[in-house]
């Protein structure tokens, strides 16, 4: 049976930018190895924690949402374990609400970071292209 | 004596017609409650981040409920705390 599947994590804010990156990208390989379809992913990058873990206030965020068989969240939830860099997770199943909402604000986000983009070209013409081309 | 007073306290004093309280989920069609917005469940807590019963908000039996397993979700995730002071003070 094939599920749809929501994972938030938070790493150490002690990772730099990239290290931040290479993580993810592990646990992104952890989940196309066993076969399951990512949907969608956001990084929310360093945000405040609202009370401390491992005595550290903040953390980098990060979201997938895939469809996979169940025996793959348990195995994503293991490495997350034997990884030190995560410091908290999260998976839940979603319902048909969930999907609906999940697409929802998939879009809603999209276009707001065209409006972004667009209202944000004029003003800093040359560095927003510089970053276009890399 | 202080028990008499107490008693005095206590009694409703004359209340005048309340608004009727109805479920925002229900009204607005909202199905889905989402643990990421951890802003929107503020709503759903008090200022020391507990959640506030269904007789204050007036939220329906089934939604409640959502909200309830919403707000656990985002505490686990540090997205909503599990006990503060002046939480709505802040922002």
């Amino acid at each position: 049976m094939l599920n749809h599947y929501e994972t938030v994590f938070i790493m150490t804010p002690v990772l730099s930018e990239e290290q931040m990156k290479e993580t993810v990208k592990k646990f992104e390989n952890v989940l196309l190895d066993k076969g399951a379809e990512i949907v969608h992913q956001e990084n929310w990058g360093l945000r405040k924690l609202e009370y401390p873990i491992a005595k550290k206030t903040s953390g980098f965020y990060h979201l997938f949402e895939f469809v996979a068989e169940g025996s793959v969240v348990k195995e994503l939830e293991l490495q997350y374990r034997r990884d030190e860099k995560v410091m908290r997770y999260l998976t839940v199943s979603m319902d048909k609400h969930a999907i609906a909402y999940a697409e929802k604000r998939r879009n809603l986000r999209k276009e707001r970071a065209a409006v972004a983009e667009t209202e944000a070209a004029p003003v800093a013409e040359q560095p927003a292209e510089n970053t276009n081309n890399e | 004596m202080a028990q008499q007073t107490d008693i005095k306290y206590l009694t409703p004093i004359a209340v005048d017609i309340r608004k009727k309280k109805y479920c925002r989920f229900k009204k607005s069609g909202i199905k889905y409650i989402d643990y990421k917005d951890g802003e929107f469940l503020k709503r759903f807590v008090n200022e020391q981040g507990r959640i506030l019963p269904r007789r204050l908000t007036g939220t329906s039996l089934k939604y409640q409920k959502k909200v309830a397993q919403a707000v656990k979700r985002a505490r686990h995730l540090a997205l909503l705390p599990f006990v503060t002071d002046n939480l709505k003070s802040n922002n």
